[in-house]
This record gives C-alpha cells, structure tokens and sequence, in this order.
C-alpha cells in the first residue's frame, strides 16, 4: 500500500473490546494506509485484544466514560456509539472514522456523521485518499453488478467498510497500547434496553460476514443441513442458508439483501436457485461455485463452477475428497 | 394513533438496474414500491387494526415518500394496501440529495404532519433495496428528536410504550421506548397483505397530496445535490463473469467440485 500522503489520526470503533475479530482487523490495514490508527472503544480491552492491537499498531485507545443512563447493556445502541465516536473525534482531531459494516454500525456511522457535519460511505469496498487528501471510497453496488466511486466533500469522514475488503495486516513494528478514558455525554432519548443476549458464536466455525469461504444450503436440503455443514468443515468454511431455509426452520442465518452480505473468496451455494435477494449479499464473492439439480437453476447465470446434481450425493463427496486432499 | 409510514420509490431488483451520469436510473417502467416498505405498512396497519374500535376509528396511516414524480406508483401502492393518506415530497432542488437531505425532507415532512396534530410513530423499512443504507431511520428519529427503534423483528405497542424484540448480527435484544417514536421493521417482522379488489378500488379515489420544499421550508443548501456531503464521480458495470464451467453429475460431480477448488488454490 502507498504510504500516507496526509498525516492524517484515523478512528476504528472497536465495539465489543473482548475480540478483535477479523472485520476490524481489516479496519487497521486501511486505517494506517491513511494515516495513524487510534481505536475506540465503550468498554475495557482484555489483555489479550491489547497485544493484538498493539501488534497491529495501535498506540491509543480511546475508551468512553459514559453517563449512567447509557452504561451496561444501553453502551451499544447505536446512539450511544454514535455520541462515543463523535466525542472522540473532537478529542483527537481525527478527521476519518472507520466501522464495520454491521447494521447498528451503519446506524452508529451515521449519526456520527450527522452530529459532525460530515460525509459517510456504508458498506465500503476500500478507501483511499486522493492528491487533495479528500477520502475516496468504492462500493460494490446492484447486487454486486456496478462499482461506483464516491468522494467525501467534507473536511471529515465516516466510513463502514464491508468485511473481506482487504486481507489484514500486522503492522511492520508491534507498538505498545494505552487505554485512555474520555467522558462521553448522550443527548436525545435512547430506548431502554430490556433484555439483551448476545449471539453466541460458533467457536469452531469462523463467522459468516468474515469467513474466506462460505457453504450455503437452501430449500433444496429438504432441511438436511448435514451434507451442507460436512462440506463446510472439510473446508474451514463459514455455514449460511437462503431465507426461505430460515423460515422453514433448518438453519438461523441466511444471507442476502435483507440478511449477511458475504463476499468471500468462494461462495458455495446448494439447493439455492440464486433469488435475485439472494445474489444481492453474495454476488460480489471472488468465486461463485453452485449445486443444483435444475440445469436452469438462476443461480447458474452467476457461477464460476457448477454442479448439476444432487447436493446429497455431491457435497459429501467433495467434502471427502477435499478431507483427503488436506491430509496429503 | 397518527402513523406515518415513510416508503420508498426504487429501480425493481429483478430490472436491470443501471446507473447514468452518475446517478441511478429511475426508470417509471421498472420502478416500484421498496418492497421492504411494504413490511413497515404492514406493521403500521396491524398497530391500528389492534387498537379498540373509537381509537381506530381515530386514527390515521399515512404514506409519505421523497421522490420525483414517478414516486406516486410507491404512494398508490401504499393506498391499496390500506393507508388513508398519500404524501409526495417533490422538489427539483432534491435531485441528488445524500442520506443527511433525504432526511431533512422527510423530517420536515413529518413535522409539517405535526401541525395538524401529533404524529405518535413513524414506522420505516429496515433499507431501502437500491441503496442498502439502513440509515435513515436512525438520522430521521435523531433529527425529530425521538427515540429510534430499528431492525424490529416483533413490534408491540401499548398505551404509550414501543416494545420491540430484534436480532442483530451481535445480539438478541428487547427494546422499549414511549411514544412518539420511529420504528424501523425488519423483512422477518411480518407478511405484507395483498391489496384486495376492495382496497385496489378504494385507492383509486385517493388523491395524492405534493408537497414542495418551500411548502417545507427546506433549507435548499442542505438538500440535493447542493449540499451533499458525498459525490459519486464513477460508476460502472462489472465485467461479465466468464462462461459457467458445468459439470453434469455421474456419480463424479463431487469430485469435480473438489477438483475445481484444489486446482485454483481455494483450499
Ligand atoms: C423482501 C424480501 C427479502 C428477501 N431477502 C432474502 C435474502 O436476504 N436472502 C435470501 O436468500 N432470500 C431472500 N428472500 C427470498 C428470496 O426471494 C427467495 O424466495 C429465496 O432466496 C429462495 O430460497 P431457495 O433458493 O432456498 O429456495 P428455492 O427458490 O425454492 O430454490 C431451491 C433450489 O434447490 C434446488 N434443489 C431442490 N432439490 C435439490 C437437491 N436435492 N439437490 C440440489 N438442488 C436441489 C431446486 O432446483 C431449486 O433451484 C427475500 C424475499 C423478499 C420478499
Ligand atoms: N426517499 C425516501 N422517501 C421515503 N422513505 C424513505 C426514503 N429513503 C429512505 N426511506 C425510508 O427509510 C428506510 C431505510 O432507508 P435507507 O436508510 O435508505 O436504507 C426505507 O425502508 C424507507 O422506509
């Protein structure tokens, strides 16, 4: 990456603090190709996320001092991260702020954006800076099927970057990491958080936004997610469904317009007829591979590599061959 | 119950969506309601269907859009699934307006609703399908000062309170909030009603209200092009993909499928 041009501070939110996952990870590489990278945060880092961004660069976390109303579970409402990212801009002279693209992230970004009278970009492909120093971000638009090109014309910035934009980087030195606290005060009215429990995470699959590579099923399993969930841990691949899948029952995630947009390295979808929703939150992965026993399944008309057949017979097969393969 | 329900005009996903000059084509050929609007009319009208008989009879569901002209085939479709009101926003100098614009019109909109009496909740889709924002439901309640309840997979109102149960990407969380409010629905929240003969004739009567961004006293450096903090200065079309390489499968296309992934590296 070419080095800064301007010398730039770039804000990462860093919302939970007790994992760095790889989304944010990518937010670091961006972050030090335009400038110095500080993170924020609404709650302590562990010791173990320190050394990560220690690793990655990151001298400062700025973590917020928040007023009682907005303590405890109400820290992540997306008002209440927008009135922390917004502070620690003014704190830090900042003018660029990165997020991932998580939908309260979008919203946090935006209502940065609005209290500092600044331009935002959601669902950013990259970010660069042009000779004039004004922020430069890419999309990936129309399911996938346009790149348009936006320039920030204010003096600040808020960007959400979309997962698998960049492969992170460690930075070329480990630095040490301070953890500085700032208040932060919330106006306007925020709801009442009544009941929050978070998602619990599959520990031995990666996520689905940010997996490299992601096996979908849909309704042609019949609800057998068995060959589906066999071929994705033969590869290391993140598990996803269609919506129809998901309202049946068989599965809890689906992706698409209205679910996760993935854009991984390789998207494998089986039983899925490729819904022009569908396509929308996978369209724009590198490689697009499917199963289907419909010759003029949809889904066909956007794939590197297909499978007429059915995925009961080919999945498993693939996903003993590709076992065997690793193995060598 | 006043609700105001905020829909939007976008190219059809199953069109072939294309941008010109920078800007998206709104083609009135292959334009169409936001269909995930559709799921906030919906809730809309379950919250007025479920209140007693003299409050329901009291109660109004308006549609409102920011849109050119062509926006109407949004607002008739709102009509036929029941609305009472129709609200076109229009004005020349709100081309090319970013999320903040749209927002300042929509919220002068609701506003100006205010001046014939409260509006107690303005009900969203969770995004709009041609930009895939999902922002201005947050900017539109921080603008208007209320409380923003969004991405609402279950939607409960009772007497003054919004209860609303959702599933994010990091959680599953109840939220409350009093009334008025701005509440943004998810696609799972519900199964948007099919307009009836009844209805679909119903609508055609109803008159479609315009308003100008003078009518709202719109600040017009703050809105369109104008005053548009992002510029789009490229867009394109994507290459096409190379020909699909298909495998029939005899009892080998697994393997095939593993071949083609170990052969590019993907393993
Ligand atoms: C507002 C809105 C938003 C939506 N958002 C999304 C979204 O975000 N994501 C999403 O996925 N959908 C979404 N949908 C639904 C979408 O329109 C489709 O209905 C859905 O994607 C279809 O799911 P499917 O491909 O699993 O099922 P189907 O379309 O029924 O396709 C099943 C496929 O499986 C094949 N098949 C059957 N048996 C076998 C077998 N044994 N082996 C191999 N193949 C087999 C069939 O040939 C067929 O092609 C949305 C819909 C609406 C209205
Ligand atoms: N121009 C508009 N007119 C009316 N409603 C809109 C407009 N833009 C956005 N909305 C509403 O805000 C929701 C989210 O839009 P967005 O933030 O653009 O994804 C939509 O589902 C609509 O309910």
């Amino acid at each position: 990456m070419p080095a800064p041009t301007h010398n730039r501070t770039v804000l990462v939110l860093l919302d939970p603090a007790t994992e760095v996952r790889s989304s944010v990870l990518e937010l670091f590489t961006i972050g030090r190709s335009l400038g110095r990278v500080e993170a924020v945060t609404l709650e302590a880092p562990t010791v173990e996320v320190l050394a990560q961004l220690g690793a990655h660069g990151v001298e400062t976390v700025h973590q917020a001092e928040l007023p009682p109303s907005a303590q405890g579970e109400a820290r992540h409402l997306s008002a209440v991260v927008a009135a922390t990212l917004a502070a620690a801009v003014r704190l830090t002279d900042a003018d660029v702020v990165l997020t991932p693209s998580s939908f309260t992230a979008k919203e946090a970004a935006a209502l940065t954006a609005r209290e500092l009278g600044a331009g935002v970009v959601i669902d950013a492909a990259s970010v660069t800076q042009d000779d004039e120093g004004r922020i430069v971000a890419g999309k990936r638009v129309f399911a996938g099927s346009w790149d348009t090109t936006s320039v920030v014309r204010t003096p600040a910035a808020v960007v959400t970057v979309r997962a698998n934009s960049v492969v992170p980087q460690p930075a070329d030195a480990a630095v040490s990491t301070v953890v500085e606290g700032f208040a932060v005060t919330v106006d306007g009215v925020v709801p009442t958080v009544v009941e929050r429990t978070p998602t619990e995470r599959d520990a031995a699959r990666p996520t689905l936004e940010e997996a490299a590579v992601v096996v979908a099923g849909g309704r042609g399993t019949g609800g057998d997610f068995g060959p589906v969930t066999e071929l994705a841990d033969a590869l290391g691949a993140a598990v996803g469904a269609s919506r129809d899948a998901v309202f049946e029952g068989w599965f809890d995630r689906y992706v698409g317009q209205t679910g996760v947009t993935v854009a991984p390295r390789v998207y494998i979808g089986a039983g899925i007829s490729g819904a022009p929703h569908h396509r929308g939150g996978m369209q724009a992965s590198q490689v697009v591979v499917a199963v289907n026993n419909d010759p003029e399944a949809p889904i066909f008309e956007i794939c590197d590599f297909a499978v007429v057949g059915d995925l009961a017979d080919v999945l498993p097969q693939a996903a003993e061959i590709i076992r065997a393969h690793k193995e060598q | 119950m006043r609700i105001a329900v905020l829909v939007k005009y976008v190219p059809d996903i199953n069109a072939e969506r294309r941008f010109e000059d920078c800007r998206v084509v709104r083609d009135p050929a292959e334009g169409t309601l936001n269909e995930l609007d559709e799921n906030a009319l919906e809730a809309a009208l379950r919250i007025v269907e479920a209140l007693p008989d003299d409050e329901r009879e009291a109660s109004e569901v308006v549609a409102v859009t920011v849109a050119p002209p062509e926006g109407d085939i949004a607002v008739r479709k709102s009509f036929q699934m029941g609305v009472d009101r129709g609200i076109r926003v229009s004005d020349d100098a709100l081309a090319g307006s970013d999320y903040f614009g749209t927002t300042a019109a929509l919220a002068a909109a609701v506003r100006r609703l205010e001046t014939e009496g409260p509006v107690d909740l303005v009900v969203t889709g969770m995004a709009a399908l041609d930009g895939l924002g999902s922002v201005v439901p947050a900017l539109l309640a921080a603008e208007l000062g209320r409380p923003a309840v969004t991405f609402a997979k279950k939607v409960a109102v009772d007497g003054g309170t919004l209860e609303v149960t959702r599933e994010t990407d990091e959680a599953t969380e109840t939220l409350s909030a009093p009334l008025p409010a701005v509440l943004s629905v998810a696609d799972t929240a519900n199964t948007p009603r099919f307009p009836n003969f009844k209805r679909i004739m119903a609508a055609r009567t109803k008159q479609i209200e315009t308003w100008s961004a003078a009518d709202l006293d719109l600040d017009l450096a703050a809105v369109g092009a104008a005053g548009a903090r992002t510029e789009t200065t490229q867009a394109s079309p994507r290459p096409e993909k190379p020909e699909v390489e298909l495998v029939q499968d005899k009892g080998s296309g697994g393997r095939a499928l593993a071949e083609y992934l170990i052969r590019n590296d993907l393993v």
